[in-house]
């Protein structure tokens, strides 16, 4: 340890305590003459004289000295002094011969290089304003004319829980729910009693329904850390009644530990119970929860898929690049609004899902136009073709945006998550591709079966050249379903950027999954895709925990192949003439 | 004329199972000399061609378009590089009885399912059944509830996806992606010896020869005659009396048996099997060498294996990035443009030329149809 100011020719442990008590008065005289000299600009309030003397306590050479005044300047709670906690904790606190005599703790900015001198700027060190010179400009030092105040590993140690509460003091009335959540996680975590006060305090005046509960398992995981023996019984079972899967390593180290009373061992034992049964009940909800993300996804792309096969008998394998298109074009939306519009750059996912739907919808239209018109009652000539439009659309992909995958942001609105109870949080982006899945069947829905271009489709899948006799433009038809499912891609897409990786492969992960949804479901039959898909998207959520994504794939296949020996036209098969066509 | 097409194809096979050996067996420095590494090329092409005589049988003749077929191809392959992988013995880098890779993955004993490899015979025998068996209940499956059309290709598809990343696995025992290598001998010849290298080349040369006679003897009989039947109109077929599902089994079947031969032949010549070879990709690209070629003729599936993965071969080594939009663009073009393949246009053109000559009736039959379905039918409709 450096010995500082006035002390220096002194051992520090020899140090008598009527002399620190002078060193500190001299510097207490010395550093009130400063706060006039130095800082001729309003800085603020001044600092209270008792928070002036443990400032210069804590520039003390004497370990101990040194910890009494950082913990009496946390004891004060003056948020000013939070800035001072953390430079000495970073070891930025230094000491200065001040010009007119004296010495004065100050902070130091980063360093500044000029020729071969190295230059720090100042701060004071209660409220860390910039101090200026003379006259008037920010006071730039040689950082070799300053004495280090070094911290200590213990003075560390004793720091911590100070800016800690500090800290989560201030986060505990952030106006951000999540903000207060997580500093009372903290707090419940790490803070010793002294936190009890200050919780408990917050919790008065809580409306929010998951602070409040962040705020009572923290109380009851301090209690039982460091309460009495009875206060430790209540608070195993009030984290027993709260589920808290956050104290369950604790309890069950409780439960199992022969030293601890049989009282708090037994509660503990009947809340590690409570809060298992609970774990299995929100992990059932949560597979749920994957499942039904799992088949919105699936939805969102068998639908495209199943409106061109089943209403156009199209086998589109380039349905995958289509929806890759429609990511990339969210990706370069992004990028647009990174650029041009950095403040509004949350809004981009709204303009992009219209853009990369139009995007894709362009492409498969010029597709319909291009090629795919001569191929109509060749079904497997069409596989062959679009598969040929697959790898071309692929390889183009990656060489104009690279083979690496390509980073998209979500925006702020979509991070984050409801919770729903207690060890259950709904992320938003999954929600977002729920309720697009469903939008999306509901949208197609009305469109095929309530508008007149929806009675249209259906009257030239069912009979083309009668519905073409009576003035329905059957090749316009053809192009706007081929250009809808196509869209429809393109929404999937927009819709993946949120939940997995952008790269030229994105279409083939999912591809083969949704044929079978198409395959499954019957052709043609909105409700034979939507349960379709459910019961994949379910069954391989529930499988993959047991036996792993690979081997539930391959059971998905088979369930899918048996399920057709029942069913060989899917659910949902289709009755009368057209059935065996 | 078919005096004329059996000369033909007689001097081909004369060329690839005597004249190119016997070139490669002349000195280095002669002019006319093919090099091992061609010569050991084209027996890798000539394995393709015997897996594309297959795919034809099923799909130009029969209609059934399966994208799954690297799967047999595969499961020949790892059949007998099980095999090579037990010939090596303690050679290996472990000096260990295991393959390396079950000691990298602390396999301690030899998993049951690979002991019989040690034999020769059971390994023949395995190429030929394995994939016969899988094909027999995979079709069983599938034919039998009258999965046709796109549906079958589609679940082919993921048939493909399923086993390949099965295979991926190293819980499987058969080496994870790495898949089997570092082969060192086979039956007891040294691999890397150009000589054996000269033997595989004229066994795939052979097998090509037997998968084509075969392959012939099935499309001149009563059975090949209900295959083309049943691409044409398979609805006729089942209400004058036959079962389509049968026939369609037996087809699919031979054709995964000639797969595993393929798969079983690739092996030695290139040294590694990795799952990389049954995906999707390699599946369906299978499929685009038998439509280049032109499928419905016998001939045309050997000319498009060999062309495309020599077009493959050569653009994979100058042009890397340029090969899978060359893929793409001879699938849009092949449907678009040549629907016969090469073989099957030059054969239409000769037809057209000699209109009433005697090999018109034979031309109405080899020619292939535009397609399972005549043309204006949709697919399923509501």
């Amino acid at each position: 340890m450096r010995p500082s100011g006035a002390a220096s020719h002194l051992d520090p442990f020899e140090q008598p305590a009527d002399l620190r008590g002078l060193v500190f008065t001299a510097l207490y005289v010395a550093l009130a003459l400063l706060s006039g000299l130095a800082a001729p600009a309003a800085q603020g309030a001044a600092a209270a004289p008792e928070i002036v003397k443990h400032i210069a306590g804590v520039a003390s050479s004497d370990a101990t000295v040194q910890e009494a005044a950082a913990v009496a300047l946390g004891k004060t709670g003056d948020r000013k002094i939070l800035p001072l906690l953390e430079a000495l904790r970073e070891g930025s606190v230094y000491v200065r011969e001040v010009p007119g005599g004296g010495k004065e703790t100050v902070i130091v900015g980063d360093k500044v290089s000029e020729g071969d001198k190295t230059l720090v700027p100042l701060f004071s060190a209660y409220g860390r304003e910039p101090l200026t010179g003379a006259d008037g400009t920010p006071l730039l030092v040689e950082l070799s004319t300053l004495q280090e105040v070094s911290a200590g590993r213990s003075l560390r140690l004793a720091l911590r829980p100070l800016i800690d509460a500090f800290s989560g003091q201030n986060d505990l009335r952030d106006p951000d729910p999540t903000v207060r959540k997580a500093a009372a996680t903290k707090m419940g975590n790490g803070s010793d009693a002294g936190a009890l006060q200050i919780l408990s305090d917050t919790l008065t005046g809580e409306h929010d329904r998951w602070v409040r509960y962040a705020i009572e398992e923290a109380m009851a995981l301090i209690r039982l850390r460091t309460g009495s023996e009875i206060e430790r019984v209540a608070a195993a079972e009030r984290l027993g009644g709260l589920r808290s899967v956050t104290a369950l390593d604790r309890l069950s180290e409780l439960s199992a530990d022969g030293r601890t009373s049989a009282p708090l061992q037994q509660a503990a034992k009947s809340a590690v119970k409570r809060i298992e049964r609970w774990g299995l009940l929100t992990q059932a909800i949560e597979i749920g929860f994957q499942g039904l993300s799992l088949a919105s996804i699936l939805l969102l792309m068998a639908l495209g898929l199943a409106i061109v096969f089943g209403l156009m008998g199209v086998i589109n394998m380039a349905h995958g690049e289509l929806m890759a298109l429609g990511a990339y074009a969210t990706f370069v939306v992004q990028g647009w609004f990174q650029f041009h519009m950095p403040t509004s750059f949350d809004y981009y996912f709204l303009v992009a899902l219209p853009v990369s739907f139009l995007v894709a919808g362009t492409a498969g239209f010029l597709l319909e136009r291009g090629v795919i018109r001569f191929l109509y009652g060749r079904p497997l000539e069409t596989l062959l073709l679009t598969w040929g439009v697959s790898l071309v659309i692929q390889q183009a992909l990656r060489l104009w945006f690279g083979a690496a995958n390509v980073d998209v942001t979500a925006p702020g609105w979509l991070s984050g998550g409801i919770p729903v109870m207690i060890g259950v949080q709904l992320p938003y982006n999954r929600l977002f591709i729920v309720a697009l899945a469903a939008l999306c069947v509901g949208g197609m829905y009305v469109l095929l079966f309530r508008t007149d271009a929806g009675l249209r489709i259906r009257a030239v899948t069912q009979n083309r050249s009668m519905a073409a006799c009576l003035g329905v433009r059957a090749r316009w038809v053809d192009a706007g379903t081929f250009a809808l499912g196509a869209g429809l891609a393109g929404l999937a897409g927009c819709a993946l950027t949120q939940i997995g990786n952008v790269g030229p492969e994105l279409g083939q992960n999912y591809i083969v999954d949704s044929f079978m949804v198409v395959v499954t479901g019957g052709v043609g039959k909105l409700l034979g895709s939507i349960l379709a898909a459910l019961g994949i998207g379910g069954l391989n959520k529930i499988i993959e925990p047991s036996l792993g994504a690979v081997y539930g794939k391959v059971l998905i296949l088979i369930f899918v192949i048996l399920f057709i020996q029942r069913r060989p036209s899917g659910l949902f098969a289709m009755k009368g003439r057209y059935a065996d066509s | 004329m078919r005096t004329l097409e059996r000369g033909g194809l007689g001097a081909a096979a004369v060329f690839i199972l005597l004249v190119l050996p016997a070139l490669n067996a002349l000195p280095p420095g002669s002019a006319l000399h093919v090099s091992d590494f061609t010569l050991n090329l084209f027996g890798k092409f000539l394995a393709y061609a015997i897996l594309a005589l297959g795919i034809d049988l099923i799909w130009g003749y029969t209609g059934v378009l399966s994208l799954g077929h690297g799967v047999f191809f595969g499961l020949g392959a790892y059949a007998m590089g099980m095999h090579l992988m037990l010939e090596i013995g303690t050679q290996s880098v472990y000096r260990n009885v295991l393959p390396d890779f079950m000691v990298w993955n602390q396999v301690t004993e030899l998993p049951l399912f690979w002991r019989p490899f040690y034999s020769a015979p059971f390994t023949l025998f395995a190429v030929l059944t394995v994939p016969a068996a899988i094909a027999w209940i995979f079709g069983f499956l599938t034919f039998r509830s009258r999965i046709r059309g796109v549906y079958f290709s589609i679940i082919t598809q993921a048939l493909a996806l399923s086993a390949w990343l099965m295979f991926n696995r190293n819980s499987l025992n058969l080496g994870g992606t790495n898949g089997l290598s570092g082969f060192k001998t086979i039956f007891g010849f040294t691999l890397n010896h150009p000589g054996t290298q000269r033997g595989l080349y004229v066994a795939a040369a052979l097998g090509l020869c037997g998968a084509y006679l075969l392959c012939r003897w099935i499309i001149h009989s009563p059975v090949g005659k209900v295959l083309v039947a049943i691409r044409d109109s398979e609805t006729r077929v089942l209400f004058a009396g036959y079962s389509p599902a049968s026939f369609k089994l037996f087809v699919f079947v031979v054709s995964a048996v000639l797969a595993g031969v393929a798969g079983a032949l690739y092996v030695p010549q290139v040294g590694i099997i990795t799952p990389a070879k049954i995906g999707v990709l390699p599946s369906i690209e299978m499929i685009i060498w038998v439509a280049v070629g032109g499928r419905g003729t016998l001939v045309g599936p050997v000319v498009g294996a060999v062309g495309v993965s020599w077009l493959q071969s050569i653009l994979t080594t100058s042009y890397p990035d340029l090969w899978l939009l060359v893929l793409g663009g001879l699938f849009i073009g092949v449907v678009l443009f040549f629907p016969d393949g090469v073989v099957g246009s030059a054969q239409k053109f000769i037809a057209h030329v000699r209109r009433s000559g005697p090999g018109s009736r034979r031309a109405a039959i080899e020619a292939p149809h535009p397609g399972p379905f005549p043309k204006g039918e949709r697919g399923a409709s509501p």
